[in-house]
């Protein structure tokens, strides 16, 4: 157990403006660690986003000067000289946009920040169960994080072999997969740890009365997330370390026999004699990975679907339609995504026996997300909807993660895939999916949850202007998108498809793809100005702003700094109980009698 | 009969089915955004606070959700019995038997190109070793010329001919790097994989000329539409070639990784096979 005492807390500790960034370095407090995730977090989301840009352009006018580079990066830069970037920039650019934006932005968004701020507070703990392995995952995460980006002050660079890192090309590059691996290895020990956390924390610190059947939505969605990261980061650390091993020891876990790179045989030189290296396989690399990675997909998803419900719930004042159904729904999406990995894989040459099982697999797997999905909608139907900024960013997850989970029938069918496979159309799916989808939830949580975290509100008016124009900014840079892959352009492509006749009639896409990715960071400057003003000048609010039910509302805005609540609460009830027949307000919170 | 719209020309015999396969899953993909989105829009409206102020604590009760959840795992089902699977094993999967005739070509990817391997009038692929691998002496698949089998075999770089209307099969593979071997017009594409060899089946249903004329005659007609000359445009397609892309990264040339194939009349692909083989040496194509 925590060995936090209930003992009174300071005036400093209760004033969100006394936040030390000294206190903050050591602390195990739950909440305060969760902010440093989430600010992190958003720091590396605007790092990815910025990356993404400059790709942007190179991709809709390739070998054009990029206006301002050579202030960016020094006019004799050898990433970008006279302003044009080069192939090698371009592909270190694409692999850490993705491996940033995975690992370092939204599993921390969802999992690091909301999951380690509210999940204590909606079981009506004081802290988590295990609060330095808290701070352990904190810090390893940060960790992981700068030896990522300073690899790209690196003799060569990034990492520059895709997010998905496949051998041979991996293991032939540079030093900057070197610490792409080791960056990986950390972030693996974090995301273990605070699994393990979170795990222990829900099934042991739950309040009295808190049964699961009691348990916010949102949390169900954590443990099942925590579930998936712990049974499914093992055997990528496991992958990592064997190709950490290619790369400085010259093994070959992943190198076939007869490999001849640049005219030369691949050899190895072991106690001054040279051998050629070989015995290994390329394609166990791309099943341990995906092992990880597809379950990654859903971790990137069923938070999100969790803070959704929660914002959906409370704002269409009603319980959540088919609650114990989308509880099974969602515990059965954890357990099939660990079955559908090499659905990533059915071009290496797989037989019908083996894509037949991953196809089936995959179209199951959609049934329980269809589930979810409609029980969303069907919780809103007979509601009183209120359309706040949390509310609109919530609703809009609907229909943008259901467009991101159609796209995604094509490519688990493995006949259709052999023309969608590595084009714009595999990038649209999962953008819209993490991006349009995840990101709108994301974003919906931080204006739901910032009057409990800093105890003010956000504006409502900058906060629609934020989410009207994202929305529509989104879908102008994804939709075309599709209209590419179905060309059957590439993706990876350093000059945006400029080499192939078959790519011409869709190139001016990528033009109109860029201005509006453009346009959308300059929609995200109401956000942050928002976020900014708001934690100094926003106005005052109450324990209960949004008159929610669940546990967290009990506490006050923000919780006590020692123990969040002043009283440990008790759950009388279930998670959304709104509009109750024969009360006199329209919601009744779990901790009331 | 509709098509899938924004797909490339198609000029295979299989990609028929990818096609409908595209465009039927499209379908039904549209048909569960059109009902669910207007679902969507009638609660929003109809239940918006300002016309709906109390909210009613019972859930709808309805079998609607159930039924609809029910059709989408019938049309999954459907797609993935009746489709998906049987194309996997009698096309992708099943290679054509010398009955067939197939036409059977090696094809060995490096960075950042396609080589082509022909057996020659022998039929037979010569001897090849890693070890002999030589690119600057003309023979990137490290082919043994002491073997009886390669004195007639042909290597060809960034191009591919091929005969209209017979089965191929393409035994793919890669001396470095994962890359995939695609050709969009065709609706081929596999990985080609350093250390296993795939093989991978298909039949080129319309000549390059063939798909040049109709380029020629669909440029023709939407001519009015757009401004610009006809001839210049004709010109450009003239040169016009299907195209082998690289679809998996496989490195920093990646995106000009790209061979053409030339899908030739019987009698043309004989001739130009004959000619390559008493060379017997590399064609090269610049890029």
């Amino acid at each position: 157990m925590t060995s936090h005492s209930p003992s009174l807390p300071s005036k400093a500790e209760r004033n969100p403006a006394a936040f030390s960034f000294r206190a903050a370095l050591v602390s195990t407090d739950h909440k305060v660690i969760g902010i440093l995730y989430g600010v992190t977090a958003l720091t590396f989301l605007l790092t990815g986003f910025l990356i993404m840009m400059l790709m942007r352009w190179q991709l809709a006018y390739p070998g054009r000067a990029l206006p301002g580079a050579s202030a960016l990066f020094g006019s004799n830069s050898a990433r970008m000289p006279g302003g044009v970037m080069v192939p090698e920039f371009y592909y270190q650019l694409g692999a850490m946009h993705g491996t940033i934006m995975v690992f370092l932005a939204i599993v921390p968004l969802l999992v690091g920040a909301f999951g380690t701020y509210l999940v204590p507070l909606q079981l009506g703990a004081p802290n988590t169960a295990f609060p330095r392995l808290t701070r352990l995952g904190y810090w390893s995460y940060l960790a992981g994080g700068v030896v990522w980006l300073s690899s790209f002050a690196l003799p060569g660079g990034a990492a520059q072999s895709g997010w998905t890192s496949y051998p041979p090309l991996s293991i032939i590059a540079g030093h900057g997969q070197t610490f792409w691996l080791i960056g990986m290895i950390l972030i693996i020990v974090s995301s273990i740890a605070g699994a393990i956390n979170m795990i222990v924390t829900i099934i042991q610190l739950r309040v009295i009365g808190l049964t699961y059947m009691r348990l916010p939505f949102f949390v169900w969605s954590q443990l099942v997330t925590a579930f998936l990261l712990l049974l499914a980061f093992p055997p990528l650390g496991a992958a990592g370390i064997l190709q950490l091993m290619d790369r400085v020891v010259d093994t070959s876990f992943f190198l076939p026999s007869g490999l001849v790179v640049s005219g030369a045989a691949l050899t190895a030189n072991v106690g001054g004699q040279t051998i050629p290296r070989g015995g290994g396989s390329a394609l166990l690399w791309q099943h341990l990975f995906w092992f990880l990675a597809h379950p990654e997909v859903y971790v990137l998803v069923l938070p999100a679907m969790g803070m959704v419900a929660e914002i959906l719930a409370n704002n269409a004042r009603k319980p959540l339609w088919g609650y114990k159904s989308m509880v099974y729904g969602t515990i059965f999406l954890g357990v099939m995504s660990m079955l559908v990995w090499a659905h990533h894989m059915f071009l290496t040459g797989m037989g019908t026996v083996i894509t037949a099982f991953f196809q089936a697999t995959t179209m199951i797997v959609s049934i329980p997300s269809i589930i979810v999905l409609t029980a969303l909608l069907a919780s809103l139907w007979g509601g009183a909807i209120r359309f706040n900024t949390p509310m609109l960013f919530a609703l809009a997850f609907l229909p943008m993660f259901g467009i991101g989970g159609l796209t995604g029938l094509p490519l688990g069918l493995a006949v259709t895939d052999i023309h969608l496979h590595d084009t714009y159309y595999v990038i649209d799916h999962f953008h819209y999916i993490v991006v349009c989808g995840t990101l709108s939830a994301i974003f919906g949580g931080i204006y739901y949850w910032f009057p409990k975290v800093t105890g003010r509100a956000m504006n409502e008016r900058l906060g629609r202007i934020h989410f009207w124009s994202s929305l529509v900014l989104l879908n102008c840079i994804f939709m075309p998108m599709f209209i590419q892959g179905m060309a059957g352009v590439s993706r990876r492509l350093y000059d945006g498809g400029l080499s192939y006749a078959h790519a011409q009639p869709v190139l001016k896409l990528n033009v109109f793809i860029t201005h509006a990715a453009f346009a959308l960071a300059l929609a995200q400057i109401p956000f942050i100005v928002n976020l900014l003003w708001s934690l100094r000048r926003g106005p005052r609010v109450e324990a209960n702003p949004w008159q929610a039910t669940t546990l967290e509302w009990a506490a006050a805005s923000p919780p006590l700094a020692q123990g969040n609540f002043e009283t440990p609460p008790v759950a009388h009830r279930g998670p959304c109980e709104y509009s109750v027949p024969g009360k006199d307000k329209d919601y009744t919170p779990q901790w009331e009698q | 009969m509709i098509h899938m719209p924004g797909l490339p020309f198609l000029a295979s015999k299989d990609g028929a089915t990818i096609d409908f396969s595209l465009l039927l899953i499209h379908l039904l993909m549209l048909a569960m955004l059109l009902a669910w989105g207007a679902v969507f829009v009638i609660i929003l409206a109809r239940f918006r606070r300002s016309r709906h102020p109390k909210a009613e604590y019972a859930g709808i009760k309805t079998r609607l959700a159930g039924w609809a959840e029910a059709g989408v795992v019938v049309a999954e089902a459907a797609m993935l019995v009746g489709i998906s699977i049987p194309f996997w094993a009698t096309r992708v999967n099943a290679v054509p038997g010398a009955d067939q005739q197939p036409v059977e070509v090696r094809v060995v990817a490096q960075q950042y190109v396609w080589n082509v391997h022909y057996p020659g009038p022998d039929g037979k692929f010569g001897r090849t070793n890693a070890l002999l691998v030589d690119d600057k002496a003309g023979n990137p698949v490290g082919l043994d010329r002491n073997d009886p089998a390669a004195k007639d075999d042909v290597i060809a770089v960034n191009q591919l001919h091929l005969p209209v209307n017979r089965p191929v099969i393409v035994h793919l593979t890669s001396k470095d790097v994962i890359h995939s071997f695609a050709l969009p017009e065709l609706r081929v594409k596999r990985d080609a994989i350093p250390g296993m060899t795939v093989d991978v089946p298909f039949t080129p249903t319309v000549t390059t000329a063939q798909f040049r004329n109709e380029l020629k005659a669909e440029a023709t007609r939407s001519y009015s539409e757009k401004p610009g000359g006809l001839a210049d445009q004709l010109a450009a397609i003239d040169k016009r070639d299907y195209e082998i892309a690289c679809a998996q990264m496989c490195g920093l040339a990646h995106y000009r990784m790209r061979g053409t194939l030339v899908v030739q009349t019987q009698d043309e692909f004989q001739k130009w096979l004959k000619e390559q083989s008493l060379r017997s040496s590399v064609v090269e194509e610049t890029w």
